[in-house]
Order: C-alpha cells, then structure tokens, then sequence
C-alpha cells in the first residue's frame, strides 16, 4: 500500500527518460532519489505524481493505477513540490499556502475551520508564521522554498514528494527540512544532490543514471565508492559513523586525474 | 522560526481573515452599488433631457406596474432605447472583465485579454465576409456573421496551439498569428470588395458600437454573462490551483488539460457574444481585471464578482460619455474605453508601484 511504480518507463519525446524504475516505499519511510543532473529523478517525481503519464509500466496508488484515480482524490494523496514553480501573481504567504487545502474544499472555495487550521499549522512548522502577510514576489529563495512546502503539508497528503527541496535554502534550514519530513507520519520520495544529506536522513535510497535504476537499498548499503564513481565520476572515500550506522562521504579533489591513463604514467 | 513538527498548531491569524472578509463585504455592497446609480445616471445622459425622477418613475411603470404619468416621449426614450444600451453595455463590460480574468489566470500572463484568442479578428473577418461579401447575410446578419468568426479563429488557435504541445506560450503564439491572419484577410476583403461606404460602416461596428441596441440584445447578454460569472464563482479555485503554473495546478488536483478547455470555451463563446452584439471592444478586458485585483487581491473568489460589478460600471459610463462627448455625432465606444481607460490602467501601475 501507499504510492509504488513498476517498472515505469517515459519516453519523452524520443528520449527514455525513465527506463523501467520500481520503487515501492513502505509506509511512513523516506526514500531519497540520487543521481546526476539529467538522471531522471524530476521525471520520476512527475510520474509519481501523476502529472506525467508513464509509456510503460504502472503508477500504484493504493494498488489502484494512478490512472485510473481522479486528480481530486490523487491531491488529497499526495503532494508535490517541484523545482521552479513561480508567478506573476501578487499572492501572499498565508494564500499561497491555502492553495495545498483546494483538493479538499467544495464549491467557492470558501474557507472552513479546518483549512485554516491546516494553513496555520503548515506555517508553524515551517517557519513561516511571521511571513504569512508577506507578499511572494519580496521572498528570497529559500522562504519561496520553504512556502512550497507548507503549501504542501497544508495539502496534508499521506504521500509527499519533493524535488531537490533543499536546493536555497541555508544549511540550517536544509536540516530543519529533511528533520521534518523524516518525523512527519507521512511516506516522502526526495530527489536530492547531497550525498550526506541524504545518508543522514533517508531510509532507503535510489540511485538513478541514465533513467535506470543502479542500485537501492539502505545507505550504508548503497554510498561505496564503486558506486560513487560509477554514478557521478568522482573519486570518493566512503566512513562509516559506527554510531549512527550512517555513511560519511568525502571527495578527493585530485580524483578525476587519478582515472586518467596519462597521470598514472606519470605517477 | 523553527521546522518542528511536533509543535501544536496554533489558531492564528483568523482576525485578519475576518477583516479582509469585511473589506471584501465593503468592496462587493460598494460595486453593486456603483452599478445601480451608474445605470441610472447613464439613462439621464443624453441630447434629450430626462430627469432621475422621470428614470424612476418610468422604471415603477413598467418593473413595478404603477401608473405614474410621464411624457411618451421620454418613456420611449428611456425604455426603449437608453435602459437597453446601458445594460447591454453593463453586460459587456462585465463579460469582457470576467473572459480576462480567466484568460490572465490561465495563461499565467498579465497581458491577457479576451482578444488574444484570435476572437476580435476573427469576428471582424465573420463580419466583413457577410457585411460586404453578402456571404449568409439574410440568414446571419453581420452579428452572426461575427459570431461564426470568432469561434472559427478560437478554433484555429486551439487546433494550433494543440499540435505545437499546448503550452501556454504556445496558445499565446497561435492567438497572435491568427489575430494577424485574420486581420489581413479583413483587410483583404475590405480593400478587393468593398466601397467606402460599407467600409465606414464595417469598421464603425468594429471600433465597438452600442447603437440600436435592443432588449433581445439585454437577454442574450445578460443571460450569457450571467452563465460565465456562475459558472468562473463556482470554478474560483480552480483559477486561483493555476497561479503557480500547470505542474502546481495538477499536484492540487485540477485536471489541467479538461479545465483549459474548458474555460477558454466559455471565454471564446462569452466574447463571440459580446462582440456580435457590440461590436471589438478593447482595453476592457485587459484592464478590468487588473483594477479589481487592487482592491481584492488575487483570489477569483473574489476577485471575478468584483471585476463584473467593476466592468459593468465602467463600461455604462464610458458608453454614456461616447454618445455625449462629441454629439450629434458618436464616438465607437471602443475608442472611448481605450481612451479613458489607459490614463486609469497607468494611475493604477503607479499606484501600485508606490504601494510595493
């Protein structure tokens, strides 16, 4: 139960952005996407959320097709937050944030104590209470983040998904995030680009290369230097925090030379 | 400012809520009543003198069956001729102010208009090609002739805009060509076939004209507006899911692709309406919006009732002061909205400017 893919693949325009992915969190886990830029994680995100319709392969929510599942009933669900979402429009915190309450309003949208109760909470524990007046276009990058994201906890979904979440926001804050969604009673799928972020708080993870699958697992199992090089080039040396059985990850910065031929003949 | 998740959530911020609920009261009471008096003074605006007492009575006449005596020559002026044209351009106003509000929503582009549809255009090439080419005229007339125009261009902009991948600058691409393609078969049309004397009168009614209008025109368009703000109040969260564009509107469960179609069906045919009974009539729609996002804020729930209560009123009085300004012979109402309703689009924009 909960939100799962098999073997999803998306052929987008030409390209095999997603090439044949299963994913299937249990209840209540964080899974952390990894991979380098152009690896398919947004795509897999967008199929996940059901903005995006797989060219094979099956979207599961409940063991129902996502398909099959109306877009009000996927929203109550499940809540996205992509990369980039912008406006024109001259929108306050505490609006921007009742949108995440529109899957679960009636007719006129008329505000009922609930919702505002969701909206005031999903400000609260982002930090955003003191904003909520403020108007989006004088926001710096990291609240518009952070706005996102209560937008999607007003959304009060069972399913959170969030791409490159952490990405403006202040190392603060990029702890205070991924502390939150770990401890919120909800499953969350998170592309994320820093390994150690995502060894500290992910329960499982995925590593994506070229749409494919390379390897899942927990982290300790996943982050080795094999894979490191592998997926992102990089010449990496992988500690284990005996304490915390969580992987320590560091770059050596003289790695890419260490692969070459030339260099090793110098050497 | 902390993320904490075990942290109860307070109830807050409901005394501002319950302010901009009052405010909005306030906005809303104020509209309708900006619209009635407008409506009344309108009536009293023209060459031939009537009084508001002769507009009220003649209105406890007819609405209210009471038996006052008043001049028939004033009671035919007013009924027939001066009560219709003020509301059809009531309806007007407020239809093209509400096809803007969804078009700038969707399209997530301030400078949208119901025109960008390739509407107008089409219109005025549906109103040649029957005006002047005599194509369908005893069974469409030029209305109708405008009104098949424009939902042909719609339909060539949403044929293209589909098979270039339907993205919003893709529709607003499409609208753009088929506003210039149409425009120049007008052209075309005008130029191979027509004398001078069709043209002026072509072109008259497509600078927007209130003229002859009569109470079949105040049902049509009433009715029709009437449809849309129903039908826009009802949807009001679904324009505001778009804000933050298709992607954000999907995740809160808009179905983007059903709703855009749609609206913009229900724009296409409300200003298809408009402009068969009044002619193109610019800056409305554009601007309309714009003014009543300043006093409401973007939320369509609010913002849609005030933009055709808004609209309404603006557009009675810009047509008012068209028949009067340079009388006996009148101004196309279109040129009136542009004219007055540029120097009120900039004071907003200042305005605005200094409040940020």
């Amino acid at each position: 139960m909960t939100l799962q893919t098999r073997e999803v693949a998306w052929n987008r325009s030409g390209r095999l952005v997603v090439d044949g992915v299963t994913l299937s969190p249990r209840p209540g886990e964080t899974v952390g996407l990894l991979g380098p830029n152009g690896s398919g994680k947004s795509s897999l995100i967008r199929l996940l959320s059901g903005t995006a319709r797989p060219t094979a392969g099956v979207v599961t929510l409940d063991d129902t097709s996502l398909a099959a599942v109306s877009r009000r009933d996927a929203a109550r669900a499940i809540a996205t937050v992509t990369q980039h979402a912008d406006t024109v429009v001259d929108i306050t915190v505490r609006d921007i944030v009742a949108l995440g309450r529109i899957p679960h309003r009636g007719a006129f949208g008329g505000h009922r104590q609930a919702d505002d109760a969701a909206v005031s909470d999903a400000l609260e524990r982002t930090g955003l209470t003191g904003k909520a007046g403020e108007l989006w276009h004088r926001l710096s990058g990291g609240e518009r983040q952070r706005v996102h994201i209560a937008r999607a906890l007003a959304q009060q979904p069972r399913e959170l998904l969030l791409d490159e979440p952490t990405n403006h926001l202040d190392i603060r804050y990029q702890l205070d995030l991924l502390q939150l969604i770990t401890e919120l009673p909800v499953t969350t799928v998170v592309a994320l680009h820093d390994l150690n972020l995502a060894a500290m708080f992910c329960d499982a993870l995925l590593v994506l290369k070229d749409g494919r699958a390379v390897a899942a697992g927990a982290p300790a199992d996943v982050l080795t230097p094999e894979l490191i090089a592998l997926v992102y080039d990089v010449d990496a040396t992988v500690d284990l925090d005996e304490k915390a059985h969580r992987p320590l990850i560091r770059f050596n910065p003289s790695s890419r030379d260490a692969h070459r031929p030339a260099a090793d003949a110098e050497a | 400012m902390t993320l904490s998740p075990s942290r109860p959530a307070p109830v807050t911020g409901q005394a501002p809520q319950g302010g901009t609920r009052l405010r909005f009261l306030g906005i809303g009471l104020g509209a309708i009543a900006l619209l009635l008096v407008s409506v009344g003074a309108a009536i009293t605006v023209g060459p031939a003198e009537v009084s508001l007492v002769n507009v009220r009575d003649i209105l406890l006449n007819h609405l209210a069956g009471a038996d006052i005596p008043v001049r028939v020559s004033k009671e035919a002026i007013v009924w027939d001729d001066r009560l219709p044209r003020a509301l059809v351009a009531a309806a007007c106003g407020a239809g093209l102010g509400l096809c803007g509000v969804i078009l700038q929503s969707l399209l997530r582009n301030p400078l949208a208009d119901p025109y960008v549809l390739g509407i107008s255009s089409g219109a005025s090439t549906g109103a040649v090609v029957v005006g002047i080419l005599g194509v369908g005229g005893t069974v469409l007339g030029i209305p109708g002739g405008a009104f098949v125009g424009s939902i042909v261009a719609f339909a060539v902009v949403l044929v293209i805009a589909r098979l270039a991948g339907g993205a919003n600058d893709k529709v607003i691409l499409a609208g753009i060509a088929v506003t210039q393609l149409f425009s120049a078969l007008t052209s075309f049309v005008v130029f191979a076939f027509a004398d001078s004397d069709a043209t002026r009168g072509v072109m008259f009614w497509l600078l927007g004209s209130l003229e002859g209008v009569r109470w079949n025109d105040v049902v049509l368009c009433g009715l029709a507006v009437l449809a849309g703000a129903l039908f826009c109040l009802f949807r009001a969260p679904v324009l505001d899911a778009f804000a933050f564009g298709d992607d954000v509107a999907s995740s809160l469960g808009v179905s983007v692709r059903r709703e855009r179609i749609t609206f913009m069906t229900v724009t296409a045919l409300l200003t298809a309406t408009m402009v068969s009974v009044a002619g193109a009539i610019g800056f409305v729609g554009l601007v309309l919006p714009h003014a009543a996002r300043y006093l409401t804020g973007p939320l369509h729930v609010r913002l849609v009732p005030v933009t055709v209560l808004i609209g309404a009123a603006f557009m009675v009085w810009v047509d008012a002061i068209s028949r009067v300004a340079f009388s006996p012979s009148p101004l196309p109402v279109g040129v009136g909205t542009a004219l007055i309703g540029v120097p009120v689009f900039i004071a907003i924009m200042f305005r605005r400017r200094r409040a940020l």
